[in-house]
């Protein structure tokens, strides 16, 4: 499993990688393997706002749907277009071309309760216990 | 504990993602849904199927019972042949929707839905007019190897004359060495055969016949693709599409049930809902907006909920979004427009011909 050391996770299995005051999200390669092919996503615009821990948007395979969960609170400043027409790429590519939101934070506190890769792996082996 | 079929260690041991369904632990996919899906539209795949259950009517009384308790037409269907049909209730819900083999007139076995095994062989068993029901469905195991290349597949571990087989029809014959019952059947809109063997021989026959479809591209196949093959044929899934609360007719299923056959559990019931017309038929739509259909999103007409999506998906071979619904009759004729309500927004759709898919000929 692709866990890069860079980024924080949630409990959720979405990612997220911080800069200054973005924090650009997606999901695992642990997600994106457990969904299957993704064939369809649905994401907000740019200025919408999001809230830590509640959904920013949809991905879904042949089969399910899955709720997408912001790991922060802010305002989506730039959102990965090109996702729309080709979903494929979060199963290719989940942690760089796979991105899906850019967000804007405003409590530069609020990263640091999210997992790092470390903690995220024992999550992941909890789980599947 | 969710029961295993004797297949279960070879789709563990071939990277079978396992989930629960309807009280089974199957594949829902190896590789991937997608890349299952377009082997068996474009070469060939395999699934096991063997969570399918068979019930047997044997005895002077078979056919007569059977002919009974089914919508369709069984002295219409030759030895040798199988037919499609449903079992009904006296108020006309649907029991299950099954495939009868008629080996005989005193031998026809019955294919039924995993969920329903037991539902469906209490009810017949309890309406078995003099005929000997015996519920098998443990003793056999059953694989579908389905696409356009499967002929070509199945021909080399048989001596069966696979071009004398048409569609529909089913003969007895050796594969591989497992003694079977060799269908041309199927539940993916290909061409391909259903093969019923005692449920022991099930994973030496699976390991033959990925071994002869090697030079294809013979894929394994799980419930995943099973389901988008079947949704882009517009073929019913009992328990999505309809259960005990719809009837055939409203289903869309009037072409598998013949009121002047004689009678048979549900028929005055059908009868009576056919001359008073149905308050809602099951139909196949497309989405104009995007968004996927998903079973229990709501018909919207005017903003107001009509129906209800009972299958949806976005068709692997299409590309768009495809579903089935029930609609209100004003709704159903082909080119009607409503709206799916997707989490609070409404999809525009378009009620279309189907099946959805056309086969490549």
């Amino acid at each position: 499993m692709n866990l890069p050391d860079d980024l924080k996770y949630t409990k959720d299995h979405e990612w997220c990688r911080i800069k200054g005051n973005r924090a650009a999200v997606g999901i695992t390669d642990h997600a994106q393997d457990q969904l299957g092919d993704i064939v369809y996503v649905e994401l907000p615009e740019v200025g919408d706002a999001v809230k830590k821990g509640e959904s920013f948007g949809v991905v879904e395979s042949t089969k399910a749907v899955s709720e997408l969960f912001s790991p922060v609170s802010g305002k989506v400043v730039e959102v990965n277009d090109p996702l729309s027409d080709a979903p494929e790429t979060i199963n290719e590519d989940p942690y760089e071309e796979g991105w899906m939101i850019q967000v804007e934070f405003a409590d530069a506190k609020e990263p640091d309760a999210l997992m790092d890769a470390a903690a995220y792996r024992k999550y992941l082996e909890e789980e599947s216990e | 504990m969710a029961q295993r079929t004797p297949l279960y260690d070879v789709h563990v041991r071939a990277g079978g993602r396992i989930v629960e369904f309807a009280g089974w632990q199957m594949p829902v996919q190896y590789e991937g849904i997608l890349a299952e899906h377009a082997a068996v539209r474009e070469r060939v795949g395999l699934f096991d199927v063997s969570h399918m259950g068979e019930v047997v009517f044997r005895g002077p009384k078979a056919l007569e019972a059977l002919q009974r308790v089914f919508t369709n037409d069984l002295a219409r269907c030759a030895d040798g042949q199988a037919q499609y049909g449903c079992l009904c209730r006296e108020e006309g819900g649907i029991v299950d929707d099954v495939v009868v083999y008629r080996r005989a007139a005193d031998d026809l076995l019955v294919c039924v839905n995993a969920a329903n095994r037991q539902k469906d062989f209490e009810w017949l068993h309890g309406h078995a007019f003099g005929a000997d029901v015996a519920n098998e469905s443990d003793a056999w195991s059953q694989l579908a190897l389905q696409g356009p290349r499967a002929a070509e597949v199945l021909q080399r571990l048989t001596s069966v004359r696979l071009s004398a087989v048409g569609t529909y029809r089913f003969t007895n014959g050796d594969v591989a060495g497992v003694t079977c019952l060799l269908a041309r059947t199927g539940y993916t809109g290909e061409d391909g055969f259903e093969l019923f063997s005692a449920s022991e021989q099930g994973p030496k026959l699976w390991a033959a016949l990925m071994e002869a479809g090697r030079a294809e591209g013979i894929r394994p196949c799980g419930l995943g693709a099973r389901d988008s093959l079947r949704l882009e044929m517009a073929y019913r899934l009992y328990g999505s599409d309809m259960d005990d609360g719809t009837t055939p007719l409203e289903a869309g299923l009037s072409w598998v049930v013949k009121l002047d056959k004689g009678d048979f559990i549900g028929r005055q019931a059908m009868q009576k809902q056919k001359e008073a017309g149905l308050s809602r038929k099951l139909v196949g739509f497309t989405l104009t907006e995007p968004g996927i259909p998903r079973h229990g999103h709501a018909v919207l007409q005017d903003g107001k909920p009509v129906g209800s999506v009972t299958s949806g998906t976005k068709s692997p071979s299409l590309g768009t979004s495809i579903g089935l619904a029930y609609v209100p009759p004003g709704l159903a004729a082909e080119g009607s427009t409503f709206a799916v309500d997707i989490r609070g927004r409404a999809a525009a759709a378009k009620v279309v011909k189907t099946p959805f898919y056309a086969k490549k000929k």
